[in-house]
């Protein structure tokens, strides 16, 4: 669009506004009508290209959403019609409408509100199936739920634009020749559902935060969608609490990142961290949230991990650290979560309690057990307890091979720097 | 109603002739009746041991298996199931899962059956 036509300045701001806010729900409502994910993103997308034009012709209508999905669906009608004979395709499984209520004109505002919450609910299990790879629901759930543009995802991931393009259409294509339902599980399969949608937005938190590879160490837009997410699901299932253990988890995790590495780019120990420049703002938010997901039956392992994270950062300094209510939440992460990391990380706070020797022992046990070979933090970890024990060649060593299984320039950086 | 093929794998080491094997086999059977009573069971085969496989590529025949794993198919059935969780639900009872084995659920594009000779 030129200067002095049609559209300006306003109602570009209100458009990419409603991008944000509405997104997701148009575009699922618009699957829903045309059982089909690319004529639905193709649908979804002229009608935000549409209201450039009409929002700065007819001002910005009083709810954008409904506005938006009238006219995604008005497209996907008209596609339908025009190709309805040449058109054979394999149709996405769309869950069946409840059966309409007697006193439909009575029920009609909260019915529609209902459904599109729930339209939403399905296009995230649909994307977050655990019949597609882990890659696969991480790149559907980008461009699909989040709206995220395909060069945009194929950088998150460090592949080409084709690549990605090429890895979404084989997703979409399992989808619907699989017959993966546009549905909201039953709630006997509910928990484990959900565990896959949790994590699926703590792998793009994750990518976003340590970049596995390439010299930066944070990527913004991934990080600020897995909270978004986060977020979202939040609104739509309030009952979950783990959804609540894993927005304070991330916020409290992003709380200290300006502080994670300095002005060189390198990173920085937690204990050498300056404390004021992490957002206290973000900090007590996730400690309301913890609140909250700690208050009944058993936490998970998104709620545990989150309410450590808080301890550390809620200290003043690294020396006013709980380290015994510390090992305590390991324990019960042991229990809701049994990994060899788990292990690693509760070694480490009980050097705090017990002493570098007794956390030594629990990583030489670790080690043997050779489930970490590959993992730097073992090695880290290792040198860090020797350090201590005074003993510095088995240190110097340990830290020579954490140093050749780090991936990343920053995180290799870190451990060359840190001698002590 | 789409049909989805179950296809059974298992471990090379586990198909020893064990004490087990025959308890193992009754169990199947009663699954297939299972489905077979639900209405879902289309059609079941049940193949021979792998050992007495033999594979033809472009080059020639050869003994064996195609596929040189550690696991091998034991059969395979076809059910009707309304979706992908329909059909996961259907293969989840499975006996061969907590068998030491496991399966693969594929959706069925096409099929030709025909009810064998009576030679």
């Amino acid at each position: 669009v030129t200067n002095g036509g049609p559209t300006n300045e306003d109602t570009r701001r209100a458009v990419a506004q409603a991008f944000r806010d509405e997104w997701t729900r148009v575009l699922a409502s618009t699957v829903r009508v045309a059982r089909d994910l690319d004529l639905a993103e193709e649908c979804a997308q002229e009608a935000f290209a549409e209201a450039l034009i009409s929002w700065s012709r007819d001002g910005v209508p009083r709810s954008p959403g409904a506005w938006l999905t009238a006219i995604a669906a008005r497209r996907v009608i008209d596609s339908m019609r025009r190709n309805s004979t040449y058109r054979r395709k394999v149709h996405l499984l769309i869950e069946p409408e409840p059966e309409a209520s007697a006193d439909l004109t009575l029920t009609m505002t909260s019915d529609a509100e209902w459904s599109e919450t729930d339209d939403t609910m399905r296009l995230v299990f649909m994307c977050c199936h655990p019949s597609l790879s882990e890659d696969a629901q991480m790149a559907l759930t980008l461009r699909l739920v989040c709206g995220m543009a395909t060069k945009d995802v194929a950088r998150c991931f460090l592949v080409s634009e084709t690549t990605m393009a090429a890895r979404l259409t084989r997703a979409k294509q399992k989808i619907a020749v699989a017959r993966i339902p546009f549905r909201v599980p039953t709630t006997t399969d509910m928990t484990a559902r959900l565990d896959a949608v949790l994590a699926v937005v703590y792998l793009l938190f994750t990518i976003g935060h340590t970049a596995p590879t390439g010299a930066t160490l944070v990527r913004d837009d991934v990080v600020g969608e897995a909270k978004r997410l986060a977020r979202l699901l939040l609104g739509l299932m309030p009952s979950e609490r783990e959804i609540g253990g894993l927005l304070a988890l991330m916020l409290v995790n992003d709380a200290r990142r300006d502080s994670r590495v300095d002005a060189h780019g390198s990173a920085r120990r937690i204990s050498e961290q300056d404390r004021s420049t992490w957002d206290h703002h973000a900090i007590d938010e996730a400690h309301e949230l913890l609140v909250t997901s700690l208050q009944a039956g058993r936490p998970g392992r998104y709620t545990l991990q989150a309410a450590i994270a808080t301890l550390h950062a809620e200290a003043p300094t690294y020396d006013d650290v709980d380290w015994p209510q510390i090992v305590l939440l390991y324990d019960q992460l042991l229990l809701a979560w049994p990994t060899p990391v788990v292990q690693l990380n509760r070694a480490v706070a009980l050097s705090k309690t017990l002493g570098p020797a007794a956390a030594l022992e629990v990583v030489v046990e670790l080690e043997a057990d050779g489930r970490l070979r590959q993992y730097q933090y073992l090695p880290a970890v290792k040198a860090y307890l020797l350090e201590q024990l005074g003993r510095v060649a088995d240190a110097q060593e340990a830290r020579r091979r954490a140093f050749d299984l780090a991936a990343n320039d920053v995180e290799r950086d870190f451990l060359l720097n840190h001698p002590h | 109603m789409p049909e989805y093929a179950i296809v059974l794998y298992a471990p090379i080491d586990d198909l020893r002739p064990s004490a087990d094997s025959a308890a193992e086999r009754a169990e199947h059977e009663r699954h297939s009746q299972e489905l077979q009573d639900e209405g879902r069971m289309i059609a079941a085969f049940a193949l021979e041991s792998f050992q007495t496989a033999t594979s033809i590529r472009a080059g020639g025949i050869s003994d064996g298996p195609f596929i040189e794993s550690k696991e091998v198919v034991l059969g395979f059935c076809i059910v009707e199931a309304t979706d992908l969780d329909d059909a996961l639900a259907l293969a989840r009872r499975n006996p061969i899962i907590h068998q030491g084995g496991g399966v693969e659920v594929r959706p069925v594009e096409g099929s030709v059956v025909r009810p064998p000779s009576s030679e």
